[in-house]
């Protein structure tokens, strides 16, 4: 870490007529770190994202990227920032050569260094062979590969990732997840919004977790965890019924709760001498502080 | 902790070169894709008006304001088809883009902004109009008209034409909320404007009051100067009409950057 900021957010809103998408956020991304912006839909992330890119407009607040004041100098940032959406905007009818060309140019990589710019995206998103294959004959996973290969074609400082394995099956999700991991060891920085808690736990060196516009909880996730909800936790099986009964009896003993649908987590058990139900015992998650801090059931 | 020292370089201004080549760049390479298909309806729709309206109304009417009937038509259906291969395609191309393709989020984000991304637009579907515009006087040229200098100038003012009914689509794209919206501005603005504009009819023909508001159809001042390039300059009216396609082109411009920056930045 270089003890420096490549994003700095300080008390901004967002409204959208009646709405507030995003409320009072603070969000630090320090160089050369991953951070996860965790949150169930709605939490504001993605407006987060358009903000930073400076297609939405903060109503108040301080917005720096790589040291750019938003919005009079977004253009200087957006220059030096990757963006994957998460919305596929890819153009299907031309090949993955041709759209990674469209971006060198619009991103004004020199002519000189166009093709090797081209030769690297293909190789880090493992894409070389289909160079030449249409865009609309590609499978969802080379898809979302060549999306983040194009974000990348200018070598850029900060790369913003807007949730970007929703909707895909686990095996092509870790491919992705390997990419990602590549980036970072690279020493890129990277915001990535996502409301999966197993991706965020993995990738990101620290997580902020959001609820209704603005950050509940920010750090490493094995320090949220610690802070929150303890090292150890037991999960209790059955009935509804018994599911009440254990969730009474705990917390009429001080301990903390969360239900996961099927069954009620106990939390923060290695401190419970002897009052924790019985169940079978597991490390406490990120889930667990997420559903704790906001009351909210995620994927 | 401080916030990281940016890297300034160039100060990046408006309307900067490489971000309209960029903008650019991927609509010509998009084009190799579907120029087969856009260059096929943009040939035979104006050749079918003129073959229609030329034997069909030309063996009715053999002369019209001293012209045969299908120099007349050959030349004002030059403006048909700016038109037809401007507003459409703006209007149609830039919804799809915004509201289905999402292309202008990605273009949105690196670069380009968003008065650069509708100039660029707007100039390569102009250029196109430009090209297209040409091709019903080219067939005429086949059926008996007769060439002129003047008419190297033709793709010229198609290109300006082209460059307003362009910005005119692009706003209606941006102001309107879903594609039913289209219906209105077809019907109750471009087909009036594309029937009295003098292509098929002279103006001369109808009440004063129309003559008056047809000065108003930018249209209009397209047909009339396409044919003065064919047949003989008209001096400062042509230099008049000129200038009303410019303002023309200018004000939609702007009113399609508004609309636009609106629509995409929120």
């Amino acid at each position: 870490m270089s003890g420096e900021l490549a994003i700095r957010l300080r008390g901004v809103v967002k409204r959208y007529g009646t709405i507030t998408a995003v409320d009072g956020l603070d969000l630090d991304v320090p160089e050369g770190t991953c951070v996860g912006l965790l949150g169930p839909n709605g939490a504001g992330k993605s407006t987060t994202m358009r903000m930073l890119t400076g297609q939405a407009i903060a109503d108040e607040g301080e917005l720096e990227v790589l040291g750019f004041r938003l919005p009079e100098e977004s253009k200087q940032a957006r220059a030096q920032l990757g963006v994957t959406p998460q919305l596929d905007n890819l153009d299907t009818t031309l090949t993955v050569e041709q759209n990674l060309l469209v971006f060198t140019h619009l991103y004004r990589i020199g002519r000189s260094e166009r093709r090797a710019a081209i030769e690297r995206a293909l190789a880090m998103a493992n894409l070389g062979e289909r160079r030449d294959s249409r865009v609309d004959k590609l499978s969802g996973g080379m898809r979302r590969r060549l999306l983040i290969a194009r974000a990348l074609v200018h070598r850029p400082r900060l790369v913003l990732l807007d949730e970007p394995t929703v909707g895909l099956d686990p095996q092509v999700r870790q491919e992705l997840w390997a990419l990602i991991d590549a980036l970072r060891a690279e020493g890129t920085t990277i915001l990535m919004s996502t409301h999966y808690i197993e991706e965020a736990q993995r990738l990101g060196d620290t997580v902020l977790i959001m609820s209704h516009g603005s950050a509940v909880a920010a750090g490493p996730p094995s320090k949220l965890v610690a802070e929150h909800v303890g090292r150890e936790a037991v999960e209790v099986y059955g009935p509804p019924a018994k599911l009440a009964e254990v969730e009474t009896a705990a917390r009429a003993a001080g301990l903390r709760t969360r239900r996961t649908g099927t069954s009620i987590s106990v939390l923060g058990i290695e401190a419970a001498d002897g009052r924790a139900p019985e169940g079978e015992r597991r490390p406490a998650n990120l889930e667990d502080v997420f559903v704790l801090l906001t009351g909210e059931e995620i994927a | 902790m401080a916030s990281t020292a940016a890297a300034r370089g160039p100060r990046l201004g408006r309307l900067e070169r490489p971000a309209l080549t960029g903008v650019l760049v991927r609509e010509i390479v998009n084009y190799s894709s579907y120029w087969r298909s856009s260059t096929f309806s943009s040939t035979v729709e104006p050749t079918i008006y003129l073959l229609a309206f030329g034997f069909g109304f030309g063996s009715l009417v053999s002369q019209i304001g001293g012209y045969d009937y299908v120099e007349f038509v050959g030349t004002g259906t030059v403006a048909t088809a700016v038109l037809f291969s401007s507003a459409f395609p703006a209007m149609f191309g830039t919804f799809v883009k915004y509201q289905f393709q999402r292309t202008y989020d990605a273009i949105l984000a690196a670069p380009v902004d968003t008065e650069e991304l509708v100039t660029a637009e707007a100039l390569w579907i102009s250029t196109r109009a430009g090209v297209y515009g040409c091709v019903p006087m080219l067939v005429a040229l086949v059926f008996g008209l007769d060439p002129s200098w003047g008419m190297l100038s033709v793709p010229g003012i198609a290109f300006v034409a082209g460059f307003g009914w362009a910005n005119f689509g692009i706003s209606i794209a941006g102001f309107a909320s879903s594609f039913e919206n289209f219906n209105y501005v077809v019907s109750a603005v471009l087909t009036p404007l594309f029937l009295v504009a003098g292509t098929f009819f002279p103006l001369s023909e109808l009440p004063e009051w129309a003559q008056i508001a047809g000065n108003l159809n930018p249209l209009h001042h397209c047909v009339e100067l396409v044919r003065h390039a064919a047949f003989g300059w008209e001096g400062w009216t042509d230099v008049a009409r000129m200038g009303a396609l410019v303002v023309f082109g200018l004000l939609m411009w702007r009113i399609a950057i508004h609309a636009m920056t609106r629509k995409l930045i929120n």
